[in-house]
Protein backbone atom coordinates (compact mmCIF):
# COMPACT_ATOMS: atom_id res chain seq x y z
CA UNK A 1 0.00 0.00 0.00
CA UNK A 2 2.97 2.28 0.64
CA UNK A 3 4.28 1.77 -3.24
CA UNK A 4 0.73 2.67 -4.12
CA UNK A 5 1.05 6.36 -2.27
CA UNK A 6 4.13 7.04 -3.76
CA UNK A 7 3.08 6.35 -7.08
CA UNK A 8 0.02 7.38 -6.97
CA UNK A 9 -1.60 11.01 -6.19
CA UNK A 10 -2.86 12.01 -3.20
CA UNK A 11 -5.93 13.41 -4.33
CA UNK A 12 -6.67 16.78 -2.60
CA UNK A 13 -9.13 18.03 0.29
CA UNK A 14 -12.85 18.78 -0.76
CA UNK A 15 -13.31 22.57 -0.64
CA UNK A 16 -14.18 23.66 2.62
CA UNK A 17 -17.60 25.45 1.91
CA UNK A 18 -18.68 22.38 -0.73
CA UNK A 19 -17.83 20.10 2.49
CA UNK A 20 -19.54 22.35 4.82
CA UNK A 21 -22.71 22.36 2.37
CA UNK A 22 -22.81 18.54 2.23
CA UNK A 23 -22.41 18.11 5.79
CA UNK A 24 -25.02 20.51 6.72
CA UNK A 25 -27.35 18.33 3.59
CA UNK A 26 -26.72 15.21 5.91
CA UNK A 27 -27.71 16.83 8.89
CA UNK A 28 -30.69 18.08 7.71
CA UNK A 29 -31.33 14.21 6.38
CA UNK A 30 -30.63 13.07 9.83
CA UNK A 31 -32.99 15.10 11.11
CA UNK A 32 -35.98 14.21 8.21
CA UNK A 33 -35.48 10.55 8.69
CA UNK A 34 -34.75 10.13 12.36
CA UNK A 35 -35.65 13.70 13.82
CA UNK A 36 -32.49 13.70 15.52
CA UNK A 37 -29.00 14.73 14.48
CA UNK A 38 -25.83 12.99 13.99
CA UNK A 39 -23.56 12.34 16.79
CA UNK A 40 -20.64 10.22 17.75
CA UNK A 41 -20.19 10.10 21.59
CA UNK A 42 -23.38 9.03 21.92
CA UNK A 43 -22.28 5.52 20.44
CA UNK A 44 -19.47 4.97 22.28
CA UNK A 45 -21.55 5.60 25.79
CA UNK A 46 -23.98 3.02 24.42
CA UNK A 47 -20.79 0.41 24.26
CA UNK A 48 -19.48 1.40 27.79
CA UNK A 49 -23.46 0.61 28.80
CA UNK A 50 -23.39 -2.74 27.29
CA UNK A 51 -20.46 -3.94 28.64
CA UNK A 52 -21.28 -2.62 32.02
CA UNK A 53 -24.38 -3.89 32.17
CA UNK A 54 -22.89 -7.68 30.72
CA UNK A 55 -20.45 -7.38 33.51
CA UNK A 56 -22.89 -6.46 36.27
CA UNK A 57 -26.51 -7.09 35.61
CA UNK A 58 -27.61 -5.56 38.61
CA UNK A 59 -25.68 -2.51 37.62
CA UNK A 60 -29.07 -0.46 37.01
CA UNK A 61 -30.00 -0.56 40.49
CA UNK A 62 -26.74 -0.11 41.80
CA UNK A 63 -24.78 2.26 39.24
CA UNK A 64 -26.70 5.78 39.05
CA UNK A 65 -25.00 6.34 35.79
CA UNK A 66 -26.33 3.16 34.25
CA UNK A 67 -30.23 4.11 35.78
CA UNK A 68 -30.22 7.22 34.01
CA UNK A 69 -29.04 5.63 30.91
CA UNK A 70 -31.95 2.90 31.30
CA UNK A 71 -34.62 5.83 31.95
CA UNK A 72 -33.36 7.69 28.23
CA UNK A 73 -32.47 4.17 26.65
CA UNK A 74 -35.11 1.39 26.33
CA UNK A 75 -33.89 -1.98 25.19
CA UNK A 76 -31.04 -3.22 24.22
CA UNK A 77 -28.05 -0.22 24.37
CA UNK A 78 -26.43 -1.37 20.86
CA UNK A 79 -29.42 -1.53 18.93
CA UNK A 80 -29.30 2.67 19.34
CA UNK A 81 -29.19 5.07 15.86
CA UNK A 82 -25.97 6.34 16.97
CA UNK A 83 -24.69 2.66 16.78
CA UNK A 84 -25.34 2.41 13.44
CA UNK A 85 -24.69 5.59 12.21
CA UNK A 86 -21.35 5.15 13.70
CA UNK A 87 -20.50 1.93 11.92
CA UNK A 88 -21.35 3.80 9.00
CA UNK A 89 -18.70 6.86 9.59
CA UNK A 90 -15.95 3.88 9.76
CA UNK A 91 -17.00 2.58 6.72
CA UNK A 92 -17.44 6.05 5.09
CA UNK A 93 -14.16 7.23 6.00
CA UNK A 94 -12.65 4.34 5.07
CA UNK A 95 -13.73 4.47 1.48
CA UNK A 96 -13.26 8.32 1.26
CA UNK A 97 -9.57 7.58 1.95
CA UNK A 98 -9.19 4.95 -0.52
CA UNK A 99 -10.37 6.56 -3.04
CA UNK A 100 -8.49 9.45 -2.33
CA UNK A 101 -5.44 7.21 -1.80
CA UNK A 102 -4.59 8.27 1.67
CA UNK A 103 -5.19 4.94 3.65
CA UNK A 104 -2.20 4.35 5.69
CA UNK A 105 -0.97 3.29 9.03
CA UNK A 106 0.60 6.09 11.16
CA UNK A 107 1.11 8.38 13.54
CA UNK A 108 0.59 11.32 12.56
CA UNK A 109 2.64 14.07 14.71
CA UNK A 110 4.46 17.77 14.14
CA UNK A 111 8.33 17.31 13.18
CA UNK A 112 9.06 18.90 16.54
CA UNK A 113 7.31 16.20 18.50
CA UNK A 114 8.16 12.29 19.10
CA UNK A 115 5.55 9.88 17.95
CA UNK A 116 5.37 8.46 21.59
CA UNK A 117 4.34 12.12 22.88
CA UNK A 118 1.95 12.84 20.27
CA UNK A 119 0.34 9.11 21.39
CA UNK A 120 0.83 10.37 25.29
CA UNK A 121 -1.16 13.12 24.51
CA UNK A 122 -3.85 11.53 22.14
CA UNK A 123 -4.56 9.57 24.83
CA UNK A 124 -4.68 12.36 27.46
CA UNK A 125 -7.24 14.22 24.81
CA UNK A 126 -9.37 11.03 24.77
CA UNK A 127 -10.25 10.78 27.91
CA UNK A 128 -10.60 14.32 28.71
CA UNK A 129 -13.17 14.47 25.67
CA UNK A 130 -14.92 11.37 26.40
CA UNK A 131 -15.75 12.28 29.99
CA UNK A 132 -16.23 15.62 28.82
CA UNK A 133 -18.66 14.48 26.21
CA UNK A 134 -20.99 12.60 29.03
CA UNK A 135 -20.75 15.85 31.39
CA UNK A 136 -22.27 17.99 28.50
CA UNK A 137 -24.69 15.46 27.15
CA UNK A 138 -23.21 15.31 23.68
CA UNK A 139 -19.70 16.22 21.49
CA UNK A 140 -19.02 18.42 19.06
CA UNK A 141 -21.51 16.54 16.38
CA UNK A 142 -24.27 15.73 18.84
CA UNK A 143 -24.52 18.65 21.04
CA UNK A 144 -22.61 21.27 19.40
CA UNK A 145 -23.18 21.40 15.47
CA UNK A 146 -26.79 19.11 15.76
CA UNK A 147 -27.71 21.90 18.07
CA UNK A 148 -26.88 24.62 16.73
CA UNK A 149 -28.84 23.53 13.85
CA UNK A 150 -31.87 23.37 15.93
CA UNK A 151 -30.96 26.66 17.01
CA UNK A 152 -31.01 24.87 20.74
CA UNK A 153 -29.62 27.62 23.41
CA UNK A 154 -27.24 24.66 25.11
CA UNK A 155 -25.75 23.52 21.76
CA UNK A 156 -24.60 27.29 21.05
CA UNK A 157 -22.99 27.78 24.58
CA UNK A 158 -21.82 23.95 24.51
CA UNK A 159 -19.90 24.98 20.91
CA UNK A 160 -18.72 28.26 22.60
CA UNK A 161 -17.33 26.58 25.27
CA UNK A 162 -15.47 23.87 23.52
CA UNK A 163 -13.90 26.35 21.17
CA UNK A 164 -12.88 29.04 23.28
CA UNK A 165 -11.20 26.71 25.87
CA UNK A 166 -9.14 25.26 23.17
CA UNK A 167 -8.26 28.82 22.01
CA UNK A 168 -7.47 29.67 25.16
CA UNK A 169 -5.02 26.93 25.93
CA UNK A 170 -3.79 26.80 22.26
CA UNK A 171 -0.52 28.82 23.25
CA UNK A 172 0.35 26.25 25.78
CA UNK A 173 0.52 23.27 23.55
CA UNK A 174 1.42 25.10 20.39
CA UNK A 175 4.86 22.79 20.33
CA UNK A 176 2.38 20.05 19.82
CA UNK A 177 1.22 21.53 16.64
CA UNK A 178 3.41 23.81 15.08
CA UNK B 1 -44.08 14.05 6.30
CA UNK B 2 -41.01 14.59 8.19
CA UNK B 3 -39.58 13.50 10.23
CA UNK B 4 -40.22 10.19 9.03
CA UNK B 5 -39.55 7.82 12.12
CA UNK B 6 -41.34 9.79 15.01
CA UNK B 7 -44.05 9.63 12.44
CA UNK B 8 -43.78 6.50 11.91
CA UNK B 9 -43.70 6.16 8.32
CA UNK B 10 -40.99 3.63 8.40
CA UNK B 11 -40.12 0.85 10.50
CA UNK B 12 -37.46 1.32 13.25
CA UNK B 13 -35.16 -1.41 11.27
CA UNK B 14 -35.39 1.07 8.30
CA UNK B 15 -34.42 4.09 10.76
CA UNK B 16 -31.19 2.30 11.58
CA UNK B 17 -30.76 0.93 8.21
CA UNK B 18 -30.61 4.52 6.68
CA UNK B 19 -29.05 5.75 10.16
CA UNK B 20 -25.93 3.48 8.76
CA UNK B 21 -26.05 5.26 5.05
CA UNK B 22 -26.41 8.63 6.61
CA UNK B 23 -22.81 7.34 8.66
CA UNK B 24 -21.48 6.44 5.82
CA UNK B 25 -22.13 10.16 4.00
CA UNK B 26 -21.22 11.87 7.34
CA UNK B 27 -17.79 9.40 7.30
CA UNK B 28 -17.26 10.38 3.48
CA UNK B 29 -17.69 14.23 3.66
CA UNK B 30 -15.65 14.16 7.27
CA UNK B 31 -12.51 12.52 5.51
CA UNK B 32 -12.89 13.85 2.00
CA UNK B 33 -12.96 17.54 4.17
CA UNK B 34 -10.09 16.74 5.88
CA UNK B 35 -11.18 15.90 9.33
CA UNK B 36 -9.25 12.84 9.48
CA UNK B 37 -5.97 14.55 10.71
CA UNK B 38 -5.58 16.07 13.56
CA UNK B 39 -3.24 18.45 12.44
CA UNK B 40 -5.33 20.03 9.75
CA UNK B 41 -8.44 19.76 12.65
CA UNK B 42 -5.63 21.77 15.28
CA UNK B 43 -4.85 24.37 12.21
CA UNK B 44 -7.55 26.38 13.08
CA UNK B 45 -6.51 27.40 16.32
CA UNK B 46 -2.93 28.46 15.61
CA UNK B 47 -4.85 30.07 12.17
CA UNK B 48 -2.63 28.06 9.64
CA UNK B 49 -5.68 26.10 8.71
CA UNK B 50 -9.53 27.27 9.47
CA UNK B 51 -11.25 24.09 7.34
CA UNK B 52 -12.70 22.95 10.87
CA UNK B 53 -14.65 26.49 10.95
CA UNK B 54 -15.62 27.06 7.39
CA UNK B 55 -16.98 23.08 7.75
CA UNK B 56 -18.62 23.66 10.76
CA UNK B 57 -20.26 26.89 10.16
CA UNK B 58 -21.62 26.31 6.83
CA UNK B 59 -23.20 23.22 7.77
CA UNK B 60 -24.59 24.44 10.72
CA UNK B 61 -25.98 27.04 8.21
CA UNK B 62 -26.93 24.69 5.58
CA UNK B 63 -28.97 22.21 8.24
CA UNK B 64 -30.76 25.34 9.68
CA UNK B 65 -32.08 26.83 6.89
CA UNK B 66 -32.76 23.50 5.38
CA UNK B 67 -34.76 22.79 8.49
CA UNK B 68 -36.81 26.05 8.63
CA UNK B 69 -37.23 25.84 4.60
CA UNK B 70 -38.33 22.58 5.09
CA UNK B 71 -40.94 23.31 7.85
CA UNK B 72 -42.02 26.36 5.48
CA UNK B 73 -43.13 24.34 3.07
CA UNK B 74 -44.66 21.90 5.63
CA UNK B 75 -42.29 18.72 4.59
CA UNK B 76 -41.40 18.51 8.83
CA UNK B 77 -43.07 19.02 11.57
CA UNK B 78 -40.29 20.61 13.84
CA UNK B 79 -42.37 20.13 16.77
CA UNK B 80 -41.34 16.31 16.32
CA UNK B 81 -37.59 17.75 15.68
CA UNK B 82 -35.05 16.78 18.87
CA UNK B 83 -33.91 20.05 20.43
CA UNK B 84 -31.04 19.39 22.93
CA UNK B 85 -31.71 20.03 26.30
CA UNK B 86 -30.10 23.37 28.48
CA UNK B 87 -28.20 22.29 31.52
CA UNK B 88 -26.21 25.50 31.86
CA UNK B 89 -23.95 24.44 34.41
CA UNK B 90 -22.69 20.54 32.79
CA UNK B 91 -22.61 22.54 29.24
CA UNK B 92 -20.43 24.89 30.51
CA UNK B 93 -18.26 22.34 31.95
CA UNK B 94 -18.18 19.39 29.99
CA UNK B 95 -17.98 22.03 27.14
CA UNK B 96 -14.38 22.98 28.80
CA UNK B 97 -13.02 19.79 29.87
CA UNK B 98 -13.84 18.93 25.76
CA UNK B 99 -12.34 21.96 24.59
CA UNK B 100 -9.11 20.48 26.55
CA UNK B 101 -9.60 17.59 25.06
CA UNK B 102 -9.38 18.84 21.71
CA UNK B 103 -6.45 20.63 21.76
CA UNK B 104 -4.30 18.00 23.53
CA UNK B 105 -5.58 15.17 21.36
CA UNK B 106 -6.18 17.18 18.22
CA UNK B 107 -9.46 14.93 17.52
CA UNK B 108 -13.17 15.03 18.54
CA UNK B 109 -15.35 11.78 19.07
CA UNK B 110 -16.36 11.99 15.24
CA UNK B 111 -13.25 12.87 13.67
CA UNK B 112 -11.28 10.85 15.54
CA UNK B 113 -13.23 7.50 14.22
CA UNK B 114 -12.87 9.22 10.77
CA UNK B 115 -8.65 9.21 10.92
CA UNK B 116 -9.01 5.98 12.68
CA UNK B 117 -10.65 4.46 9.45
CA UNK B 118 -8.25 5.06 7.23
CA UNK B 119 -5.04 3.94 9.42
CA UNK B 120 -4.01 6.78 12.22
CA UNK B 121 -2.49 5.33 14.79
CA UNK B 122 -2.96 8.70 17.06
CA UNK B 123 -6.40 8.29 16.14
CA UNK B 124 -7.03 4.51 17.63
CA UNK B 125 -5.62 5.73 20.81
CA UNK B 126 -7.78 8.77 21.19
CA UNK B 127 -10.88 6.88 20.87
CA UNK B 128 -9.15 4.43 23.29
CA UNK B 129 -9.25 7.62 25.36
CA UNK B 130 -12.79 8.26 24.95
CA UNK B 131 -13.89 4.90 26.32
CA UNK B 132 -11.42 5.37 29.61
CA UNK B 133 -12.95 8.44 29.82
CA UNK B 134 -16.52 7.40 29.37
CA UNK B 135 -15.96 4.18 31.58
CA UNK B 136 -15.04 6.94 34.19
CA UNK B 137 -17.64 8.80 33.96
CA UNK B 138 -20.27 5.88 34.37
CA UNK B 139 -18.01 4.89 37.66
CA UNK B 140 -17.80 8.51 39.35
CA UNK B 141 -21.58 9.51 38.12
CA UNK B 142 -22.51 10.06 41.65
CA UNK B 143 -19.63 12.63 42.26
CA UNK B 144 -21.44 14.74 39.72
CA UNK B 145 -24.87 14.20 39.52
CA UNK B 146 -25.20 17.42 41.02
CA UNK B 147 -23.33 19.62 38.50
CA UNK B 148 -24.79 17.34 35.78
CA UNK B 149 -28.61 18.09 36.64
CA UNK B 150 -27.93 21.80 37.64
CA UNK B 151 -29.48 24.77 36.23
CA UNK B 152 -31.95 23.23 33.45
CA UNK B 153 -33.71 25.76 31.60
CA UNK B 154 -35.36 23.22 29.33
CA UNK B 155 -35.27 23.32 25.78
CA UNK B 156 -35.18 26.90 25.01
CA UNK B 157 -34.23 28.12 21.65
CA UNK B 158 -31.51 31.10 21.12
CA UNK B 159 -34.14 32.88 18.81
CA UNK B 160 -36.57 33.08 21.62
CA UNK B 161 -34.18 33.81 24.45
CA UNK B 162 -33.27 36.84 22.56
CA UNK B 163 -36.39 37.55 21.65
CA UNK B 164 -36.71 37.11 17.94
CA UNK B 165 -37.71 34.93 14.89
CA UNK B 166 -35.75 31.96 14.15
CA UNK B 167 -35.63 33.32 10.76
CA UNK B 168 -34.32 36.75 11.55
CA UNK B 169 -31.41 34.95 14.03
CA UNK B 170 -30.67 32.67 11.26
CA UNK B 171 -30.05 36.32 9.20
CA UNK B 172 -27.76 37.08 11.95
CA UNK B 173 -25.71 33.56 12.14
CA UNK B 174 -25.04 34.08 8.54
CA UNK B 175 -23.64 37.19 8.72
CA UNK B 176 -21.64 36.11 11.66
CA UNK B 177 -20.48 33.01 9.86
CA UNK B 178 -19.70 35.35 6.80
CA UNK B 179 -17.17 37.71 9.23
CA UNK B 180 -15.67 34.74 10.45
CA UNK B 181 -15.05 33.18 7.19
CA UNK B 182 -13.31 36.73 5.89
CA UNK B 183 -10.89 36.57 9.25
CA UNK B 184 -10.61 32.78 8.15
CA UNK B 185 -9.54 33.17 4.42
CA UNK B 186 -7.13 36.49 6.01
CA UNK B 187 -5.70 34.14 9.09
CA UNK B 188 -4.92 31.11 6.65
CA UNK B 189 -2.96 33.88 3.79
CA UNK B 190 -1.01 35.09 7.03
CA UNK B 191 0.59 31.83 8.42
CA UNK B 192 2.84 29.44 7.32
CA UNK B 193 0.48 26.74 5.95
CA UNK B 194 1.44 23.18 4.74
CA UNK B 195 -1.19 20.39 3.67
CA UNK B 196 -1.62 17.47 5.58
Amino acid sequence: MSNNTKTRKVRKYLNPYLGGVLLGLVLLAANFVAGRGLGASGAVKSVVATTIRAVDKDAVNTNPFMAEYAESHSGNPMKSWLVFEMLGVVVGGFLSGAVAGRLKLKVEHSPKITSRRRLVFALAGGVLFGFGSQLGRGCTSGSALSGMAVLSMGGFITMMAIFGTAFALAYFFRRNWI
Amino acid sequence: MGPLAPNELISENTNFLLAFFIGIAFGWVLESSGFSSSRKLAGIFYGYDAVVLKVFFTAAITAMLGLLFMSLFGWIDLSLVYVNPTYLSSAIVGGVVMGVGFIMGGFCPGTSFCGAAIGKIDAMVFIAGLFIGVYGFAFTYGWWEKLYLANYLGEPKVSEKLGMSDGLFGLFMILAALGMFIVAEWAEKKFPREEY
